[in-house]
């Protein structure tokens, strides 16, 4: 999961298995080891050339056509599924870009709480109070039963007639009738709180393991300059997270922008189709209405925008560890 | 936080140092804190078991109310309805999460493996374009692929939510890192006595890499437990569908028979909920460490 390339690569095999006669030097058993290496990597590579290369190539290839699965041959039409996409007008441009827009919202709305709640969990956790281990269990729990319950389960407390949620606020004197699943700004309340509900346990219990990294003489040292709760929290635990945080923001962030199951089970992507995220958008234009070609130029565009995360992900996990190696 | 400091650095990491009184007052609030928070995150579990022991019109009439008195009726009338086949939809769940993770175990150790220590030509070529994808959204994999599983005629099968998704890139660089952190010398041994690379492979180094594929194990399992987009797209048959797609073409068809709906989450999920309950330190763990370590 962290990737950390730098140290990956550093060790060439021939020393590691010490094979005696050295390497190379004889034609023959240089083609037999490289026999050997490919024997072991055939069963994955034929999984990955298929299911993975040639995909991601058959993808470029489908956008750049007019793709039907109704015709027997399709028609190459260079860059016209991308223009339209960047065409005010066209027939998908306008749906597109809003269901864009509904992923960008959906990142910059949760992932502040999916880092802030499961960091505020894990420091209280991280107190090594009796029970800990059950606390950590509960709040990974909803983990474990996927989306499909979630989404179920919630549609029911969320439901504005019959939903507990809406009661419980009602005996406390708010509002009972908030259209949680059904209207704006509520549908992404809902959204973003069972998100929360559903991951925080999976980020919580990375960063217990994060903050069981850091040097308790660190923590020592700040207890003999005396330091309050507040200062050690920022001059030790935080700077002491840094790769972790790192790594949970990134993941969290293009888990986010991979939303598809809470919007397409609790909101239908509705109203309108304010809360339709790009990949419900795409699967849809894809797999339900046969727009193979400007689906694919779609999940391209996508892509675009989530590998432009990943490198600054990449700048930031390298300063890193060149930081460590200093 | 600072009376978290006063641990002394010699203590096992387990077993801190109790210090009472000045730690009281902060733990007290932590508690209440947590204990808030985990009434949050069960609650909605409690409220779709009590829905789901209601009669539907115990449910329609008084949702607030705790069922009375409690009733398999749900239960019955999903069980009986035929319809949606719920126990077949946790079996399929079972069988393609494991099978898809036998088939990562399998291929993943064993490209990890000639990555990791076996010298040949195009090596760097082939890991480089195994990294690359680490990079690739899955959703850009989606139509090609589902034009490729229709190809093969593996629309509606368990193969389609198996075979595809066993191309673990993820896998094979998460064991090559641990290969490559085995003391060479114990392979050398078994190089001195004769073994040839298979034999190394399975009889030294998998051994040895036993916590590693216990961890990604979990971690497949789990991926291909929660999947969810996929299998709405290729499985069509309610007899052939997983738990995801299940339960929510379920809420669909049972739409306000809210006592059933629950009663379908509740099957769907308790099974689930007791496995975790026996599995969660390795479960955590894995998930954890891989995250952290990777």
């Amino acid at each position: 999961m962290a990737i950390d390339l730098a140290a990956t690569t550093a060790v060439p095999a021939d020393r590691i298995v010490g094979r005696p006669g050295g390497r190379g030097r004889r034609p023959a058993a240089r083609r037999r080891r490289t026999l050997i290496a490919y024997l072991f990597l055939a069963p994955f590579l034929a999984l990955f050339v298929t299911f993975v290369i040639v995909p991601a190539v058959f993808g470029v290839w489908i956008s750049l056509t007019n793709w039907s699965p109704f015709r027997d041959s399709q028609d190459f039409i260079g860059l016209k599924n991308y223009l339209d996409l960047f065409t005010a007008g066209s027939t998908t441009s306008a749906d597109f870009w809003n269901s864009m827009r509904a992923t960008g919202l959906f990142v910059v709305l949760s992932v502040p709480f999916l880092v802030v709640v499961p960091l505020f969990i894990a420091v209280l956790l991280n107190r090594k109070l009796r029970g800990a281990t059950f606390f950590r269990t509960v709040f990974f729990a909803p983990y474990v039963l996927g989306v499909a319950i979630v989404g179920v389960i919630w549609s029911y407390v969320f439901d504005t007639q019959s939903g507990i949620l809406n009661h419980l606020l009602g005996l406390f004197g708010l509002p009972s009738d908030t259209p949680w699943v059904v209207d704006t700004p509520w549908v992404w309340v809902s959204l973003v709180g069972v998100t929360v509900w559903w991951t925080a346990g999976l980020n919580t219990v990375i960063f217990l393991a994060g903050l069981k990294g850091i040097n308790t003489d660190l923590y020592e040292a700040a207890a003999l300059d005396g330091a309050g709760a507040a200062r050690t929290f920022f001059s030790v635990t935080l700077p002491g997270l840094r790769p972790v945080m790192i790594f949970i923001t990134t993941t969290t962030i293009l888990a986010s922008a991979n939303m598809f199951g809470q919007s397409f089970l609790l909101t239908n992507g509705g109203p309108g189709n304010e809360t339709r995220t790009a990949i419900m958008y795409i699967a849809d234009q894809g797999l339900s209405q046969n727009n193979m070609a400007p689906a694919s130029a779609m999940s391209y565009v996508l892509f675009a925008f989530l590998a432009i995360i990943s490198v600054v992900n990449f700048r930031l996990q390298r300063e890193r560890s060149e930081k460590a190696a200093s | 936080m600072t009376d978290t400091a006063v641990r002394p650095a010699t203590t096992k990491p387990s077993r801190p140092v109790r210090r009472r009184s000045p730690r009281r007052a902060g733990d007290l609030t932590a508690y209440a804190v947590l204990g808030a928070l985990a009434l949050v995150v069960i609650f909605p579990l409690i409220w779709m078991l009590l829905t789901s022991v209601k009669t539907d019109a115990d449910a329609v009439r008084n949702p607030y109310a705790l069922p009375s008195p409690p009733s398999l009726e749900a239960y019955q009338t999903l069980l009986l309805s035929g319809q949606q086949p719920i126990f077949l939809w946790l079996w399929n769940s079972f069988a393609a999460a494991t099978l898809q993770t036998v088939l990562i175990l399998v291929t993943a150790s064993m490209a990890a493996y000639a990555l990791a220590r076996l010298d040949f030509a195009g090596r760097n070529i082939v890991f480089g374009l195994i990294i690359a994808t680490l990079l690739v959204p899955p959703v850009v994999f989606l139509i090609p692929n589902y034009l490729l599983v229709e190809n093969f005629g593996w629309l509606d099968s368990i193969l389609a939510i198996t075979v595809p998704g066993a191309a673990s890139a993820f896998g094979v660089f998460f064991l090559r890192q641990f290969f490559l952190g085995i003391p060479p010398e114990i392979e050398e041994a078994a190089r001195i006595d004769g073994a040839g690379d298979f034999r190394i492979f399975f009889q030294v180094a998998l051994p040895l890499a036993r916590p590693a594929l216990a961890t990604l194990a979990v971690l497949s399992f789990l991926g291909n437990w929660n999947d969810f987009l996929w299998p709405v797209y290729v499985l069509l048959s309610p007899e052939n569908m997983t738990l995801q797609p299940g339960l929510a073409m379920l809420q669909g068809a049972f739409r306000t028979h809210f006592g059933i709906v629950m009663a379908g989450a509740a099957i769907a999920s308790i099974p689930v909920l007791i496995l975790f309950a026996f599995a969660q330190r390795q479960i955590v763990d894995s998930v954890a460490g891989a995250a952290v370590k990777g």
